[in-house]
């Protein structure tokens, strides 16, 4: 079923950004259906709305463990030959990308 | 009309754990063949899942508590979310909503108070070298834990910023939790930065951030030039806004790195791979009990206890080590008549090496000029040749390498000297005549 105008709870302009951010391509086509079905998919979680929290804690971790921690011990790890196997590029022991000049450890 | 700058300032600290920061990796980066010290966790792999490292936990809690903050008693981490290459999962797992430490502050010795906002724990970024057109990415330092430590707006000009910064360094060293070497990047700071009406309360509705500039000398050119480009703006009435600035050492000026309409937008949300950490009161004290006496306590305690000036107080106080060697040879004096305010002047005005000089040395020194001392430059020459033909085995030593072995030339020139001889022009002789290779010059 396709959505009027104000059932469009993400419009054109906020796909395009969050697929910006998430640094995918878009066709202007691809933007027309994830604009709808990513609002039908807010509205279907909107339907949580209609149960009352009033004073329930966010969940953000379903397994109930807190701490979970380690000692501080390192272990041997990937040689350079293991660790470069996937990369389309590679050079001199380095993963190789398009030139970017930027932002660093943001 | 006058303008005064606003300053906050970002810091980031690696710390100096034996591995990363959530897996095994070894994060003793530093230097190593590229690509050498990773694995699925911190490359980023498909399925891969974070594992919390306790040290750094523990460490993190030390800086905050140092600080004056509060430890959160709950705390979770999250996915600071944004694309470039230097971080293979596509997020840094970070914290924002519940940072492990809250609200402290630090006294400068002008006597101001920076108020800090919060102390975090993340991990750090691959390194990127960008090169004949391409970018090449070295993940050894993928995950490697990292502290933030942001501060309120609260500096107004770059000699506090100066302050600040080494009060923070010696921090770090003194509860080894890193080396806090900026050269090597253990330790980078971020400024943000805004002018506004002298008088005025409100903080100005934009800020420029200063990022990426790897050298504290550089940073305060960027932050003096900065101040005077927005002071110069304004008066010309222009408006300034929000963006990041890097630093042009060539041309000696800051350059816009990002705009506003760039600005990120990282979807922060609670990293599901981690579950919550929940401080126990017990553990903080735990952690509290264990730490050092700090540079400022300590350089109030000199002040008080020995009664030396508090300048001189906190010149002793730079190193833990420094510390360690003033107060022995302030016990040793005790039994010699020489009181604390003499041995703070000899190591300011000698500069003694701490790794080789004993501090009864200097007792010997500081007590030997009331008796005379030897200074004179043939005689000591004499002594130290002396002392070379009758230890052998310590000049051997010491050409192997082992620098203590020097102690040993010392001890002998000082017996034979009978305790007189000038320890600082000892060294200088005996390195000297150490280094002539024929053995036949010490005869």
């Amino acid at each position: 079923m396709k959505l009027t105008k104000d059932q469009v709870r993400l419009g054109r302009d906020k796909v395009k950004h969050v697929a910006k951010l998430a640094n995918l391509p878009l066709t202007p086509e691809e933007e027309e259906k994830y604009s709808e079905q990513l609002s039908k998919i807010l509205d279907y979680i909107d339907q949580l709305n209609s149960v009352d929290t009033k004073g329930v804690e966010p969940t953000f971790n379903v397994s109930g463990l807190s701490n979970v921690m380690r000692k501080d011990e390192s272990l041997a790890s990937l040689t350079q030959e293991e660790a470069l196997q996937n990369p389309s590029q590679k050079q001199e022991g380095f993963f190789v990308t398009k030139r970017v000049i930027g932002e660093e450890n943001g | 009309m006058k303008y005064e700058p606003v300053i906050g300032l970002e810091v980031h600290v690696e710390l100096n754990t034996k591995s990363k920061m959530f897996c095994r990796c070894s994060a003793d980066y530093f230097g190593k063949e590229p690509n050498t010290h990773t694995c699925p966790v911190c490359l980023g792999l498909p399925g891969a899942l974070p594992y919390i490292n306790e040290q750094a936990i523990n460490d993190c809690i030390k800086i905050g508590l140092a600080l004056g903050c509060t430890i959160s008693e709950k705390s979770l981490f999250e996915r600071k979310n944004y694309f470039y290459p230097d971080l293979p999962k596509g997020y840094q797992i970070s914290q924002y909503r519940w940072p492990l430490c809250v609200g402290g502050k630090i006294t400068l010795d002008s006597g101001e108070v920076i108020r800090i906002n919060r102390a975090h724990q993340e991990e750090d970024t691959g390194k990127l070298t960008h090169k004949d057109g391409v970018t090449l990415i070295d993940f050894n330092r993928s995950g490697v834990p990292l502290v933030e430590i942001v501060t309120e707006p609260d500096f107004t000009n770059v000699e506090q910023i100066r302050d600040y910064a080494k009060k923070l360094q010696q921090l770090f060293r003194y509860l080894g939790v890193s080396n806090a070497d900026m050269e090597r990047g253990d330790m980078r700071l971020e400024a943000n930065i805004s002018v506004r009406p002298v008088g005025q309360k409100e903080l100005p509705p934009y800020r420029v951030e200063l990022k990426n500039i790897n050298s504290f000398r550089f940073m305060v050119a960027a932050v003096e030039y900065e101040i005077k480009r927005q002071i110069t703006a304004i008066e010309k009435g222009e408006k300034l806004s929000q963006e990041t600035r890097g630093w042009d050492e060539d041309k000696k000026c800051t350059y816009l790195q990002r705009s506003k309409e760039e600005a990120h937008d990282y979807r922060y949300f609670p990293e599901p791979d981690l579950p919550e950490l929940i401080l126990e009161h017990k553990k903080i004290q735990q952690i509290k009990n264990s730490l050092p006496e700090l540079p400022w306590i300590k350089s109030g305690r000199y002040k008080k206890e020995l009664n030396i000036r508090v300048e001189d107080a906190v010149r002793v106080t730079e190193s833990i080590g420094m510390s360690q060697f003033f107060e022995n040879a302030v016990e040793h004096g005790k039994d010699h008549g020489i009181n604390p305010q003499d041995i703070v002047n000899y190591i300011i005005n000698k500069k003694p090496d701490i790794e080789t000089v004993l501090p009864t040395q200097i007792i010997e020194e500081i007590k030997g000029k009331a008796i005379g001392v030897v200074g004179d430059v043939g005689e000591l020459k004499k002594l130290a040749k002396q002392a070379i033909k009758d230890n052998p085995k310590a000049v051997e030593d010491y050409k192997k390498g082992k620098e203590a072995a020097l102690q040993v030339l010392i001890g002998a020139i000082m017996r034979l000297s009978a305790g007189k001889a000038e320890v600082g022009k000892v060294k200088q002789i005996l390195a000297k005549l150490l280094l002539e290779k024929d053995g036949d010059q010490y005869a």
